[in-house]
C-alpha cells in the first residue's frame, strides 16, 4: 500500500468522523453515526498497522497494547455509571495527553521510526514542542479536574497569592526551554519543558470550583483535539491533525456554551476563584417568611393541573430520584395533565449531563425541553416544579445590579403555581439568594428529592 | 507551477478547513446530546492511537518502543471506552413506544 492511498483511507475515515458527529443533530440519527465512528476508527487502525507492518513487521507491541487498552475501555464503559460521566470524560482527556507526550518522546528517540529526518528539522521541533506541552497540560490538567469531579480532591477553589504571576513567569518560562529545545538543545530543555507543561496543567486547574466544571470539562475536551492536531503536525500526518481539529473546536464551542449559559466570561473562569469568597454571603436575607406545605398538597395542586412543567436540577441526580420524578410525571399523564421537562443548559455537571440522567431514567425525550424552547410556556403552565435546582431559576437575573445579572435562566416564575423541593434554605452555587422562594404563589416542601417525589406519588394514587 | 509545496504548509490548510467543518457540524448538534458529543469526540481523540502505532513498531525496539506500546494501549482506552459508552447512552434516548410516531421514530432502527 502506497503512500498515496494510505492517505485516501485516511480521507474516508474522516468523513467517517464527520458523519459521526453530524449524526448527533437528532437523536433518532445519533446511534447511526455513532456507527460511522466506530467505522472510521476501524478503518484508520487497520491502514495504520499495514503501514507498520510492512515498514518493519513488528507489530507485537502494536496488538498487546491495544488488546490491554480495549479490554480496560470496554469494561469501564460498561460499568461507569451515568452520574459519573463527568469524572469519565475527564479522565479520558488526560489519557489522550498522556499519549501525546509519550509519542512526542518516541519521536524524539528515534525520529526515523516515526517518518521524520534525523536529526529532526527545525520545523518539525516546533512542532513537537507544542504538540508536547498542550498534550502535558491536557494530561495534568485533567488528573486534578477527575480528582475534582470525583470527590477524591475537594472541589473548592485552591486560591493563593500571586497566583497568576507565577502561573505567567512559568508559562513564560516553558517557552524558554521550548525555544532552546527548539534551536537544538535536545533531551535537557525538552525534559524541563515537560515538567514545566505538568506543572501548569495542575496550577491552571486547581483555582477552578465546583459550579465551573462543565467549563472545565469543555476546555480540556478541546485541549485534547488539540493536543492531537500537535501531534499530527509534528509527524505530517493528516488524520492526526483532521480528527484532532474536529475534537478541538467541538470542545470550544461547548466551552462557550457552557461560559454563556453561566453568564461568565471565559476568560474569568480561566482566571479561577468563582464560588470561594461568594459561596458564604448568602444567608444574610433569611427572615423572609416562605410557605411551607407537604407532598400531599403538591400533589393535590398538580392532579388538579393542566400542565406541569418539571424542572431538574442536579440535586434531583444527587438524590437519586429520576426513576420516582418519571413514575411521578406518568400518574400524572395518566389523569390527563401535560408534563414536561424544562433543562437548562448547565443543569447537571456537564453539558447535557442532565438530559442523559432523564433518558436512563426511561423518560422520553420528545417531553424534555431546551430553555430557548419553553421558557414561552412557563406563561400558561399551571405549575412549575422544581427539584434540586436554584440558581436556574432566580429571577434575579432578570434585575440590573444583581450579581447574576444577564444569565439566562428558566421563567419559572411566570407559572401560576410555583412548587420548590428543596432540602433547606441554603443557596446555591452563585451563593446569593433567590426572591423565587418567597413569591406569594410559591409553595415550599422541604426534604430529599427522592423522599418527596415517590410521597407525591402515593398521594396522586 | 512551484515544484514542491512545503508539507507543513499542507498540513495548515488541512487544519484550518477542517477547523471550519467542526465549527459547523457541532454548532448543529442538539443541546440533548452534548454529552454523547463529548464522550464520542474523546473517542474520535483516541485517534492518537495512529501516532501512538507507529512509535509502537520500530525497526529497533529499545524504550522508546515501550513509550508507544504505552501510548497504544492509553489511546485504545479511550477509543473502545468512548465509543461504547456513547453507544450505551445513545441506546436511552427513545420515544415512548406506545406513542411512537409514524415519522423519525423507525428511522433509529436502521443504524
Amino acid at each position: 500500500m502506497g503512500a498515496n492511498e494510505v492517505v485516501l483511507c485516511y480521507l474516508v475515515a474522516s468523513v467517517c468522523f464527520i458523519l459521526a458527529l453530524k449524526g448527533l443533530s437528532h437523536p433518532s440519527t445519533a446511534r447511526r453515526g455513532n456507527i460511522f465512528g466506530i467505522i472510521g476508527m476501524a478503518i484508520a487502525v487497520v491502514v495504520t498497522l499495514m503501514v507498520a507492518y510492512t515498514a518493519t513487521g513488528k507489530i507485537g507491541g502494536i496488538l498487546a497494547g491495544i488488546l490491554v487498552g480495549g479490554i480496560i475501555g470496554s469494561v469501564i464503559a460498561r460499568r461507569v455509571q451515568m452520574t459519573q460521566m463527568p469524572e469519565l470524560v475527564a479522565a479520558m482527556h488526560s489519557l489522550v495527553g498522556l499519549a501525546a507526550v509519550l509519542i512526542a518522546v518516541a519521536a524524539i528517540n528515534n525520529p526515523i521510526a516515526m517518518g521524520l529526518m534525523s536529526p529532526i528539522p527545525i520545523g518539525s521541533r516546533l512542532e513537537l514542542f507544542i504538540g508536547t506541552f498542550i498534550g502535558a497540560i491536557t494530561f495534568s490538567g485533567s488528573v486534578i479536574a477527575f480528582g475534582k469531579l470525583s470527590g477524591k480532591i475537594k472541589s473548592a477553589p485552591v486560591v493563593f497569592l500571586g497566583q497568576h504571576w507565577v502561573n505567567l513567569a512559568l508559562a513564560i518560562a516553558m517557552i524558554g526551554f521550548g525555544a532552546w529545545f527548539f534551536m537544538g538543545g535536545g533531551w535537557t530543555p525538552f525534559i524541563i519543558m515537560v515538567a514545566i507543561a505538568f506543572l501548569l496543567g495542575v496550577l491552571i486547574i486547581i483555582p477552578i470550583g465546583g459550579a465551573d466544571m462543565p467549563v472545565v470539562i469543555s476546555m480540556l475536551n478541546s485541549y485534547s483535539g488539540w493536543a492531537a492536531a500537535g501531534i499530527g503536525f509534528s509527524l505530517n500526518n493528516p488524520m492526526l491533525i483532521i480528527a484532532g481539529s474536529l475534537v478541538g473546536s467541538s470542545g470550544a464551542i461547548l466551552s462557550y456554551i457552557m461560559c454563556k449559559a453561566m453568564n461568565r466570561s471565559f476568560f474569568s473562569v480561566i482566571l479561577g476563584g468563582f464560588g470561594a469568597e461568594e459561596g458564604t454571603q448568602a444567608a444574610g436575607s433569611g427572615q423572609k417568611s416562605v410557605k411551607a406545605g407537604s407532598a400531599d398538597d403538591a400533589a393535590f395542586i398538580m392532579g388538579h393541573a393542566e400542565s406541569v412543567i418539571i424542572v431538574p436540577g442536579y440535586g434531583l441526580a444527587v438524590a437519586r430520584a429520576q426513576h420516582a420524578v418519571m413514575e411521578m410525571a406518568e400518574k400524572l399523564r395518566e389523569k390527563g395533565v401535560n408534563v414536561r421537562y424544562a433543562i437548562h443548559p448547565v443543569a447537571g455537571r456537564m453539558p447535557g449531563h442532565m438530559n442523559v440522567l432523564l433518558a436512563e431514567a426511561e423518560v422520553p425525550y420528545d417531553q424534555v425541553f431546551e430553555m430557548d424552547d419553553i421558557n414561552s410556556e412557563f406563561g400558561t403552565a399551571d405549575v412549575a416544579l422544581i427539584l434540586g435546582a436554584n440558581d436556574v431559576v432566580n429571577p434575579l437575573a432578570e434585575e440590573k445590579g444583581s450579581p447574576i445579572y444577564g444569565m439566562p435562566i428558566l421563567e419559572a416564575h411566570k407559572a401560576r403555581t410555583v412548587i420548590i423541593n428543596k432540602r433547606s434554605m441554603a443557596s446555591g452555587y452563585a451563593g446569593i439568594d433567590n426572591p423565587l422562594f418567597y413569591m406569594d404563589k410559591t409553595m415550599m416542601v422541604f426534604g430529599d428529592a427522592k423522599k418527596v417525589v415517590e410521597d407525591i406519588v402515593k398521594a396522586i394514587e | 507551477m512551484v515544484a514542491a509545496i512545503d508539507p507543513i504548509v499542507v498540513n495548515l490548510i488541512v487544519f484550518v478547513l477542517a477547523i471550519f467543518v467542526g465549527y459547523h457540524v457541532v454548532w448543529n448538534v442538539t443541546p440533548a446530546l452534548h454529552t454523547p458529543l463529548m464522550s464520542v469526540t474523546n473517542a474520535i481523540s483516541g485517534i492518537i492511537l495512529v501516532g501512538a502505532m507507529l512509535a509502537a513498531a520500530p525497526a529497533v525496539f529499545d524504550w522508546g518502543g515501550y513509550m508507544g506500546v504505552a501510548a497504544v494501549m492509553l489511546a485504545s482506552i479511550n477509543v473502545f471506552g468512548g465509543f461504547l459508552v456513547t453507544q450505551r447512552m445513545l441506546d436511552m434516548f427513545k420515544k415512548k413506544e406506545p406513542k411512537a410516531k409514524t415519522d423519525s421514530a423507525q428511522n433509529a432502527k436502521g443504524a
